[in-house]
Protein backbone atom coordinates (compact mmCIF):
# COMPACT_ATOMS: atom_id res chain seq x y z
CA UNK A 1 0.00 0.00 0.00
CA UNK A 2 1.49 3.36 -0.87
CA UNK A 3 1.21 5.61 2.00
CA UNK A 4 1.10 9.33 0.66
CA UNK A 5 3.05 11.69 2.62
CA UNK A 6 -0.17 13.56 4.72
CA UNK A 7 -0.69 10.27 5.78
CA UNK A 8 2.59 9.71 7.18
CA UNK A 9 2.94 12.79 8.69
CA UNK A 10 -0.59 11.98 10.44
CA UNK A 11 0.53 9.23 12.03
CA UNK A 12 4.11 10.52 13.69
CA UNK A 13 1.68 12.91 14.66
CA UNK A 14 -0.66 10.82 16.07
CA UNK A 15 2.33 9.54 18.10
CA UNK A 16 4.06 12.61 19.28
CA UNK A 17 0.93 13.74 20.35
CA UNK A 18 -0.26 10.89 22.51
CA UNK A 19 3.87 10.97 23.80
CA UNK A 20 3.23 14.69 24.63
CA UNK A 21 0.11 14.24 26.58
CA UNK A 22 1.41 11.16 28.41
CA UNK A 23 4.32 13.06 29.35
CA UNK A 24 1.70 15.52 31.18
CA UNK A 25 1.56 19.31 30.87
CA UNK A 26 4.31 20.64 32.65
CA UNK A 27 3.54 24.79 32.65
CA UNK A 28 5.56 27.69 33.85
CA UNK A 29 2.03 29.15 34.45
CA UNK A 30 1.55 31.53 31.94
CA UNK A 31 -2.49 31.18 31.28
CA UNK A 32 -1.81 31.79 27.14
CA UNK A 33 0.16 28.47 27.24
CA UNK A 34 -1.21 26.12 29.81
CA UNK A 35 0.52 22.96 28.51
CA UNK A 36 3.48 24.60 27.97
CA UNK A 37 5.53 21.34 28.09
CA UNK A 38 3.86 19.68 25.66
CA UNK A 39 4.31 22.68 23.23
CA UNK A 40 8.19 22.60 24.08
CA UNK A 41 8.49 18.59 23.01
CA UNK A 42 6.50 19.28 20.00
CA UNK A 43 8.62 22.58 19.19
CA UNK A 44 11.72 20.84 19.41
CA UNK A 45 10.14 18.60 17.15
CA UNK A 46 9.54 20.79 14.80
CA UNK A 47 13.01 22.48 15.11
CA UNK A 48 14.66 19.53 14.58
CA UNK A 49 12.60 18.62 10.95
CA UNK A 50 13.62 21.77 10.11
CA UNK A 51 17.28 22.19 10.52
CA UNK A 52 17.44 18.74 9.35
CA UNK A 53 15.36 18.33 6.27
CA UNK A 54 12.95 21.57 5.67
CA UNK A 55 15.68 24.38 6.12
CA UNK A 56 18.23 22.82 3.94
CA UNK A 57 15.98 21.64 1.05
CA UNK A 58 14.79 25.69 1.10
CA UNK A 59 18.42 27.13 1.02
CA UNK A 60 19.51 24.65 -1.75
CA UNK A 61 16.33 25.88 -3.58
CA UNK A 62 16.87 29.59 -2.72
CA UNK A 63 20.27 29.18 -4.15
CA UNK A 64 19.20 27.38 -7.37
CA UNK A 65 16.27 29.27 -8.71
CA UNK A 66 16.47 32.66 -9.78
CA UNK A 67 14.88 35.53 -7.55
CA UNK A 68 11.96 35.57 -10.39
CA UNK A 69 11.20 31.72 -10.59
CA UNK A 70 10.36 32.10 -7.04
CA UNK A 71 8.45 34.84 -6.63
CA UNK A 72 6.19 33.22 -9.78
CA UNK A 73 6.04 30.38 -7.59
CA UNK A 74 4.92 32.81 -4.54
CA UNK A 75 2.78 34.52 -6.73
CA UNK A 76 1.27 30.95 -8.04
CA UNK A 77 0.10 29.79 -4.54
CA UNK A 78 -0.93 33.00 -3.18
CA UNK A 79 -3.31 33.22 -6.39
CA UNK A 80 -5.00 29.69 -5.18
CA UNK A 81 -5.33 31.06 -1.94
CA UNK A 82 -6.96 34.04 -2.80
CA UNK A 83 -10.24 32.54 -3.45
CA UNK A 84 -10.50 31.61 0.43
CA UNK A 85 -9.44 34.51 1.37
CA UNK A 86 -12.07 35.94 -0.55
CA UNK A 87 -14.35 33.19 0.95
CA UNK A 88 -13.27 34.56 4.65
CA UNK A 89 -13.62 37.71 3.97
CA UNK A 90 -17.13 37.24 2.51
CA UNK A 91 -17.74 35.38 6.08
CA UNK A 92 -16.91 38.42 8.50
CA UNK A 93 -19.19 40.65 6.28
CA UNK A 94 -16.30 41.89 4.49
CA UNK A 95 -17.94 42.45 1.52
CA UNK A 96 -15.77 44.91 -0.48
CA UNK A 97 -12.85 42.88 0.40
CA UNK A 98 -14.31 39.65 -1.09
CA UNK A 99 -15.26 41.31 -4.29
CA UNK A 100 -11.21 42.59 -4.53
CA UNK A 101 -9.96 38.91 -3.90
CA UNK A 102 -12.02 38.47 -6.45
CA UNK A 103 -11.05 40.37 -8.87
CA UNK A 104 -7.60 39.36 -7.86
CA UNK A 105 -8.39 35.93 -8.50
CA UNK A 106 -9.60 36.77 -12.04
CA UNK A 107 -6.91 39.01 -12.98
CA UNK A 108 -3.72 37.22 -11.95
CA UNK A 109 -5.52 33.68 -13.52
CA UNK A 110 -5.81 35.26 -16.36
CA UNK A 111 -3.55 38.23 -17.46
CA UNK A 112 -1.28 37.33 -14.75
CA UNK A 113 -0.84 33.66 -16.65
CA UNK A 114 -2.36 31.36 -13.56
CA UNK A 115 -1.44 33.25 -10.88
CA UNK A 116 2.36 33.70 -11.63
CA UNK A 117 2.51 37.22 -12.13
CA UNK A 118 0.81 39.48 -9.59
CA UNK A 119 -0.63 42.20 -11.74
CA UNK A 120 -3.68 42.70 -9.49
CA UNK A 121 -1.40 44.31 -6.61
CA UNK A 122 -0.09 46.78 -9.07
CA UNK A 123 -3.46 47.85 -10.17
CA UNK A 124 -4.19 48.29 -7.00
CA UNK A 125 -6.23 45.41 -5.71
CA UNK A 126 -4.20 44.77 -2.37
CA UNK A 127 -3.75 41.05 -1.14
CA UNK A 128 -5.43 40.39 1.85
CA UNK A 129 -4.40 37.83 4.59
CA UNK A 130 -7.49 35.96 5.91
CA UNK A 131 -8.15 32.05 7.34
CA UNK A 132 -11.07 30.16 9.15
CA UNK A 133 -8.82 30.55 12.24
CA UNK A 134 -9.61 34.61 12.09
CA UNK A 135 -13.02 34.25 10.12
CA UNK A 136 -13.54 32.33 14.34
CA UNK A 137 -12.02 35.40 15.59
CA UNK A 138 -14.08 37.93 14.00
CA UNK A 139 -16.56 35.93 14.79
CA UNK A 140 -16.09 36.46 18.81
CA UNK A 141 -14.18 33.05 19.27
CA UNK A 142 -11.58 33.51 21.54
CA UNK A 143 -8.09 32.17 21.17
CA UNK A 144 -8.10 29.18 23.40
CA UNK A 145 -4.65 27.63 24.74
CA UNK A 146 -1.99 28.00 22.61
CA UNK A 147 -0.70 24.89 20.56
CA UNK A 148 2.37 23.70 18.80
CA UNK A 149 1.24 21.31 16.40
CA UNK A 150 4.23 18.96 14.66
CA UNK A 151 5.13 20.17 10.88
CA UNK A 152 2.41 23.18 11.29
CA UNK A 153 4.27 25.24 13.73
CA UNK A 154 2.13 27.72 16.61
CA UNK A 155 -1.62 27.70 16.87
CA UNK A 156 -4.22 28.38 19.00
CA UNK A 157 -7.38 26.11 19.89
CA UNK A 158 -9.08 28.08 17.89
CA UNK A 159 -7.10 28.35 14.93
CA UNK A 160 -6.05 24.51 14.48
CA UNK A 161 -9.52 24.06 14.49
CA UNK A 162 -10.05 27.00 11.31
CA UNK A 163 -6.75 25.03 10.05
CA UNK A 164 -8.52 21.94 9.69
CA UNK A 165 -11.19 24.03 7.55
CA UNK A 166 -8.36 25.51 5.60
CA UNK A 167 -6.66 22.33 4.89
CA UNK A 168 -10.50 20.55 4.00
CA UNK A 169 -11.34 22.99 1.35
CA UNK A 170 -7.58 23.37 -0.02
CA UNK A 171 -7.52 23.42 -3.51
CA UNK A 172 -3.55 21.33 -3.45
CA UNK A 173 -4.46 19.43 -0.83
CA UNK A 174 -7.37 18.41 -2.89
CA UNK A 175 -5.47 18.27 -5.96
CA UNK A 176 -5.78 14.58 -7.79
CA UNK A 177 -3.98 12.77 -8.59
CA UNK A 178 -2.15 12.24 -5.67
CA UNK A 179 1.04 12.17 -7.30
CA UNK A 180 1.08 16.05 -8.81
CA UNK A 181 -0.26 16.45 -5.34
CA UNK A 182 2.35 15.82 -3.23
CA UNK A 183 4.71 17.51 -5.72
CA UNK A 184 2.91 20.89 -4.97
CA UNK A 185 2.38 20.52 -1.28
CA UNK A 186 6.57 20.08 -1.45
CA UNK A 187 6.90 22.61 -3.61
CA UNK A 188 4.87 25.06 -1.35
CA UNK A 189 6.74 24.48 1.71
CA UNK A 190 10.29 24.64 0.46
CA UNK A 191 9.02 27.67 -1.23
CA UNK A 192 7.22 29.13 1.69
CA UNK A 193 10.37 28.64 4.17
CA UNK A 194 12.55 29.53 1.62
CA UNK A 195 10.67 32.87 2.00
CA UNK A 196 11.60 32.90 5.53
CA UNK A 197 15.14 32.56 5.66
CA UNK A 198 16.28 36.31 5.93
CA UNK A 199 14.31 35.87 9.03
CA UNK A 200 16.16 33.61 10.40
CA UNK A 201 19.06 34.95 11.55
CA UNK A 202 17.04 37.95 12.47
CA UNK A 203 15.07 35.49 15.05
CA UNK A 204 18.24 33.88 16.11
CA UNK A 205 20.21 37.37 16.97
CA UNK A 206 16.62 38.73 18.68
CA UNK A 207 15.36 35.85 20.70
CA UNK A 208 16.42 35.02 24.59
CA UNK A 209 14.10 31.87 24.11
CA UNK A 210 13.45 30.97 20.73
CA UNK A 211 10.65 28.79 21.60
CA UNK A 212 8.93 31.85 23.51
CA UNK A 213 10.03 34.65 21.32
CA UNK A 214 8.31 32.25 18.42
CA UNK A 215 5.02 31.88 20.78
CA UNK A 216 4.70 35.23 21.69
CA UNK A 217 5.30 36.69 18.22
CA UNK A 218 2.79 34.29 16.72
CA UNK A 219 -0.04 35.47 19.37
CA UNK A 220 0.28 39.27 18.76
CA UNK A 221 0.74 38.34 14.71
CA UNK A 222 -2.81 36.59 15.04
CA UNK A 223 -4.24 39.38 17.27
CA UNK A 224 -3.18 41.91 14.79
CA UNK A 225 -4.24 39.65 11.63
CA UNK A 226 -8.10 39.70 13.39
CA UNK A 227 -8.08 42.99 13.59
CA UNK A 228 -6.91 43.98 10.14
CA UNK A 229 -3.65 45.62 11.45
CA UNK A 230 -5.71 47.88 13.90
CA UNK A 231 -5.84 46.57 17.47
CA UNK A 232 -6.58 47.77 20.54
CA UNK A 233 -3.38 49.03 21.69
CA UNK A 234 -1.89 46.93 24.80
CA UNK A 235 0.53 49.98 26.02
CA UNK A 236 -2.42 52.00 26.11
CA UNK A 237 -4.87 49.99 27.64
CA UNK A 238 -2.82 49.19 30.74
CA UNK A 239 -4.28 51.28 32.87
CA UNK A 240 -7.55 48.57 32.98
CA UNK A 241 -4.75 45.81 34.04
CA UNK A 242 -6.30 44.32 37.46
CA UNK A 243 -4.58 41.22 37.83
CA UNK A 244 -1.85 43.12 40.28
CA UNK A 245 -3.38 46.78 40.54
CA UNK A 246 -0.94 47.44 43.53
CA UNK A 247 1.94 47.63 41.36
CA UNK A 248 0.37 48.46 37.83
CA UNK A 249 2.50 51.23 36.47
CA UNK A 250 2.66 52.77 32.64
CA UNK A 251 4.61 50.08 31.55
CA UNK A 252 2.66 47.16 32.79
CA UNK A 253 1.25 43.78 31.62
CA UNK A 254 -1.78 44.65 29.77
CA UNK A 255 -4.61 42.51 30.12
CA UNK A 256 -4.76 39.46 28.68
CA UNK A 257 -7.69 40.40 26.23
CA UNK A 258 -7.60 37.14 24.34
CA UNK A 259 -7.13 34.57 26.79
CA UNK A 260 -10.52 34.18 27.50
CA UNK A 261 -10.35 30.34 27.40
CA UNK A 262 -7.69 29.00 29.21
CA UNK A 263 -9.47 25.20 28.85
CA UNK A 264 -7.00 22.56 27.78
CA UNK A 265 -8.31 20.91 25.06
CA UNK A 266 -6.70 18.10 22.88
CA UNK A 267 -4.54 19.50 19.42
CA UNK A 268 -6.74 18.61 16.90
CA UNK A 269 -4.26 17.01 14.44
CA UNK A 270 -5.18 17.02 10.77
CA UNK A 271 -2.77 15.54 7.71
CA UNK A 272 -1.33 18.27 5.02
CA UNK A 273 1.66 20.19 4.61
CA UNK A 274 0.97 23.34 4.86
CA UNK A 275 4.10 24.94 5.94
CA UNK A 276 5.67 25.14 9.51
CA UNK A 277 4.87 28.88 10.57
CA UNK A 278 7.15 31.69 10.76
CA UNK A 279 10.49 29.31 11.09
CA UNK B 1 30.24 91.40 21.36
CA UNK B 2 27.30 91.39 22.90
CA UNK B 3 25.50 91.34 19.30
CA UNK B 4 27.14 88.15 18.65
CA UNK B 5 26.27 86.74 21.56
CA UNK B 6 22.96 87.28 20.98
CA UNK B 7 23.23 85.75 17.44
CA UNK B 8 24.72 82.62 19.07
CA UNK B 9 22.17 82.46 21.45
CA UNK B 10 19.82 83.12 19.24
CA UNK B 11 21.23 80.50 16.57
CA UNK B 12 20.82 77.71 19.52
CA UNK B 13 17.38 78.71 19.75
CA UNK B 14 16.46 78.31 16.52
CA UNK B 15 18.28 75.19 15.98
CA UNK B 16 16.65 73.42 19.37
CA UNK B 17 13.17 74.59 18.09
CA UNK B 18 13.92 73.07 14.65
CA UNK B 19 14.85 69.24 16.44
CA UNK B 20 11.46 69.62 18.45
CA UNK B 21 9.59 70.78 15.60
CA UNK B 22 10.37 67.98 13.12
CA UNK B 23 7.19 66.24 12.35
CA UNK B 24 7.74 62.75 13.83
CA UNK B 25 6.29 61.24 10.27
CA UNK B 26 8.68 63.33 8.68
CA UNK B 27 11.19 62.10 10.89
CA UNK B 28 10.71 58.42 10.11
CA UNK B 29 11.09 59.00 6.48
CA UNK B 30 14.00 61.26 6.75
CA UNK B 31 15.92 58.80 8.60
CA UNK B 32 14.99 55.19 6.98
CA UNK B 33 15.72 56.96 3.86
CA UNK B 34 18.65 58.11 4.67
CA UNK B 35 20.01 54.83 6.35
CA UNK B 36 18.51 52.86 3.61
CA UNK B 37 20.31 54.88 1.02
CA UNK B 38 23.31 54.20 2.63
CA UNK B 39 22.87 50.36 2.91
CA UNK B 40 21.81 50.10 -0.73
CA UNK B 41 25.18 51.74 -1.93
CA UNK B 42 27.73 49.53 1.10
CA UNK B 43 27.89 46.12 -0.13
CA UNK B 44 29.84 45.10 2.95
CA UNK B 45 25.97 46.08 4.72
CA UNK B 46 24.59 43.73 2.19
CA UNK B 47 27.04 40.79 2.41
CA UNK B 48 26.18 40.74 5.78
CA UNK B 49 29.07 42.34 7.92
CA UNK B 50 26.79 43.46 11.14
CA UNK B 51 29.48 45.52 12.69
CA UNK B 52 29.34 47.98 9.73
CA UNK B 53 25.75 47.76 10.32
CA UNK B 54 25.73 48.62 14.20
CA UNK B 55 28.20 51.18 13.07
CA UNK B 56 25.13 53.08 10.96
CA UNK B 57 22.41 52.55 12.95
CA UNK B 58 24.16 53.84 16.44
CA UNK B 59 24.99 57.10 14.03
CA UNK B 60 21.65 57.17 12.44
CA UNK B 61 18.69 55.93 13.90
CA UNK B 62 20.07 55.64 17.77
CA UNK B 63 19.25 59.32 18.65
CA UNK B 64 15.71 59.22 17.64
CA UNK B 65 15.28 56.39 19.96
CA UNK B 66 13.92 56.39 23.85
CA UNK B 67 15.80 53.23 25.53
CA UNK B 68 14.51 53.51 28.72
CA UNK B 69 10.89 53.55 27.81
CA UNK B 70 11.50 50.46 25.61
CA UNK B 71 13.21 48.67 28.56
CA UNK B 72 10.26 50.08 31.19
CA UNK B 73 7.70 48.27 28.35
CA UNK B 74 9.18 45.44 27.80
CA UNK B 75 9.75 44.75 31.72
CA UNK B 76 6.18 45.97 32.36
CA UNK B 77 5.59 45.40 36.05
CA UNK B 78 8.85 44.37 36.83
CA UNK B 79 10.16 47.46 36.17
CA UNK B 80 9.33 48.92 39.33
CA UNK B 81 10.90 46.59 41.40
CA UNK B 82 14.73 46.93 39.68
CA UNK B 83 16.72 49.41 41.35
CA UNK B 84 18.07 52.37 39.88
CA UNK B 85 21.29 50.74 38.85
CA UNK B 86 19.25 47.70 37.59
CA UNK B 87 17.23 49.75 35.46
CA UNK B 88 20.44 51.27 33.91
CA UNK B 89 22.13 47.85 33.59
CA UNK B 90 19.00 46.60 32.16
CA UNK B 91 18.77 49.15 29.44
CA UNK B 92 22.63 49.01 28.39
CA UNK B 93 21.98 45.20 27.40
CA UNK B 94 18.43 45.37 25.96
CA UNK B 95 20.07 48.63 23.84
CA UNK B 96 22.66 46.30 22.29
CA UNK B 97 20.54 43.49 21.78
CA UNK B 98 17.56 45.80 20.10
CA UNK B 99 20.58 47.50 18.18
CA UNK B 100 22.27 43.94 17.18
CA UNK B 101 18.27 42.73 16.03
CA UNK B 102 18.42 45.90 14.01
CA UNK B 103 21.36 46.01 12.56
CA UNK B 104 21.23 42.04 11.77
CA UNK B 105 17.98 43.00 9.86
CA UNK B 106 19.69 45.82 7.66
CA UNK B 107 21.95 43.42 6.64
CA UNK B 108 18.95 41.00 5.06
CA UNK B 109 17.74 44.13 3.33
CA UNK B 110 17.11 43.60 -0.31
CA UNK B 111 16.14 46.30 -2.42
CA UNK B 112 12.48 46.60 -0.71
CA UNK B 113 10.75 49.90 -0.99
CA UNK B 114 9.07 51.34 1.56
CA UNK B 115 5.77 53.58 1.60
CA UNK B 116 4.47 55.79 3.92
CA UNK B 117 1.10 55.61 4.87
CA UNK B 118 -0.70 59.17 5.05
CA UNK B 119 0.06 60.55 8.61
CA UNK B 120 -1.22 63.81 10.15
CA UNK B 121 -0.40 65.22 13.43
CA UNK B 122 -3.48 66.41 15.77
CA UNK B 123 -2.53 69.48 17.81
CA UNK B 124 -1.47 68.60 21.20
CA UNK B 125 -0.97 65.35 20.57
CA UNK B 126 2.24 63.03 22.30
CA UNK B 127 1.89 59.31 20.96
CA UNK B 128 1.71 59.08 17.85
CA UNK B 129 1.79 55.84 15.10
CA UNK B 130 3.57 56.41 11.96
CA UNK B 131 2.93 53.75 9.24
CA UNK B 132 4.81 52.66 6.59
CA UNK B 133 4.85 49.29 4.30
CA UNK B 134 7.90 47.26 3.05
CA UNK B 135 7.07 46.40 -0.55
CA UNK B 136 8.68 43.52 -1.89
CA UNK B 137 8.74 43.91 -5.63
CA UNK B 138 6.79 41.39 -7.49
CA UNK B 139 5.30 39.54 -4.56
CA UNK B 140 2.18 40.59 -3.74
CA UNK B 141 2.32 41.00 0.24
CA UNK B 142 3.33 43.89 1.96
CA UNK B 143 4.81 43.64 5.25
CA UNK B 144 3.47 46.49 7.87
CA UNK B 145 6.17 48.69 10.01
CA UNK B 146 4.94 51.13 12.12
CA UNK B 147 6.81 53.34 14.30
CA UNK B 148 5.59 54.04 17.77
CA UNK B 149 6.95 57.64 18.88
CA UNK B 150 6.20 59.92 21.73
CA UNK B 151 7.30 63.73 21.71
CA UNK B 152 9.86 64.49 24.29
CA UNK B 153 12.00 67.91 25.15
CA UNK B 154 14.38 66.71 22.57
CA UNK B 155 12.39 65.85 19.87
CA UNK B 156 10.07 63.22 18.77
CA UNK B 157 11.42 59.94 20.20
CA UNK B 158 10.67 56.04 18.78
CA UNK B 159 10.01 53.65 21.94
CA UNK B 160 8.09 50.83 20.01
CA UNK B 161 8.41 49.11 16.34
CA UNK B 162 5.70 47.09 14.99
CA UNK B 163 6.64 44.48 12.33
CA UNK B 164 3.70 42.55 10.76
CA UNK B 165 1.66 43.38 14.05
CA UNK B 166 4.34 42.31 16.22
CA UNK B 167 6.33 44.72 18.75
CA UNK B 168 9.48 43.83 18.59
CA UNK B 169 9.52 45.79 22.32
CA UNK B 170 6.55 43.79 24.05
CA UNK B 171 7.59 40.33 22.47
CA UNK B 172 10.09 40.06 25.09
CA UNK B 173 7.50 40.52 27.93
CA UNK B 174 6.85 37.02 28.83
CA UNK B 175 10.17 35.73 28.30
CA UNK B 176 11.66 39.09 30.73
CA UNK B 177 8.90 38.03 33.39
CA UNK B 178 9.39 34.65 33.62
CA UNK B 179 12.90 35.16 33.63
CA UNK B 180 12.54 37.55 36.64
CA UNK B 181 10.44 35.22 38.26
CA UNK B 182 13.00 32.24 38.02
CA UNK B 183 16.14 34.06 38.76
CA UNK B 184 15.60 37.54 39.44
CA UNK B 185 15.90 41.09 37.83
CA UNK B 186 19.73 40.25 38.57
CA UNK B 187 19.22 36.69 36.49
CA UNK B 188 17.83 38.34 33.88
CA UNK B 189 20.29 40.86 33.47
CA UNK B 190 23.16 38.04 33.42
CA UNK B 191 20.70 36.49 30.82
CA UNK B 192 20.87 39.57 28.37
CA UNK B 193 24.58 39.95 28.64
CA UNK B 194 25.69 36.15 28.25
CA UNK B 195 23.31 36.55 24.97
CA UNK B 196 25.01 39.72 23.69
CA UNK B 197 28.49 38.34 24.41
CA UNK B 198 27.24 35.27 22.44
CA UNK B 199 25.97 37.92 19.16
CA UNK B 200 29.46 39.74 19.68
CA UNK B 201 31.52 36.66 18.55
CA UNK B 202 28.73 35.57 15.84
CA UNK B 203 29.72 39.40 14.46
CA UNK B 204 33.32 39.06 14.65
CA UNK B 205 32.96 35.40 12.93
CA UNK B 206 31.04 36.91 10.38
Amino acid sequence: MKTTLPARIKSVAVALAAAGLLAGCASSGNPKDPIEGFNRAMFAFNEGLDSAIVKPVATGYEAVLPSPIRTGVTNFFSNIEDLFVGVNNLLQGKVPEAFSDLGRVMINTTVGLLGVIDFASDAGLEKHDEDFGQTFGRWGVGNGAYVVIPVFGPRTVRDTVGLVLDVAVDPVANHNPERTRDLALVLRLVNDRANLLPADKVIEEAALDKYSYMRDAYLQRRRNLIHDGNPPREVEADAEQIEHPATTDAGALGPRVEAASDAVVQPVLVASTEPPDAK
Amino acid sequence: MKSLFALFSGLLIASTAMAQDIAPDVLVKTVTNEVLEIVRKDKEIQSGNTKKAIDLVEVKVLPHFNFTRMTQLAMARDWRQASAAQQKALTDEFHVLLVRTYSKALTEYKNQTINYKPFSLKTGETDVRVRTEIRQSGAGKNIEMDYYLEKSASGWKVYDIEVGGISLITNYRESFASEVRNSGIDGLIKLLQTKNKSGEATSVKK
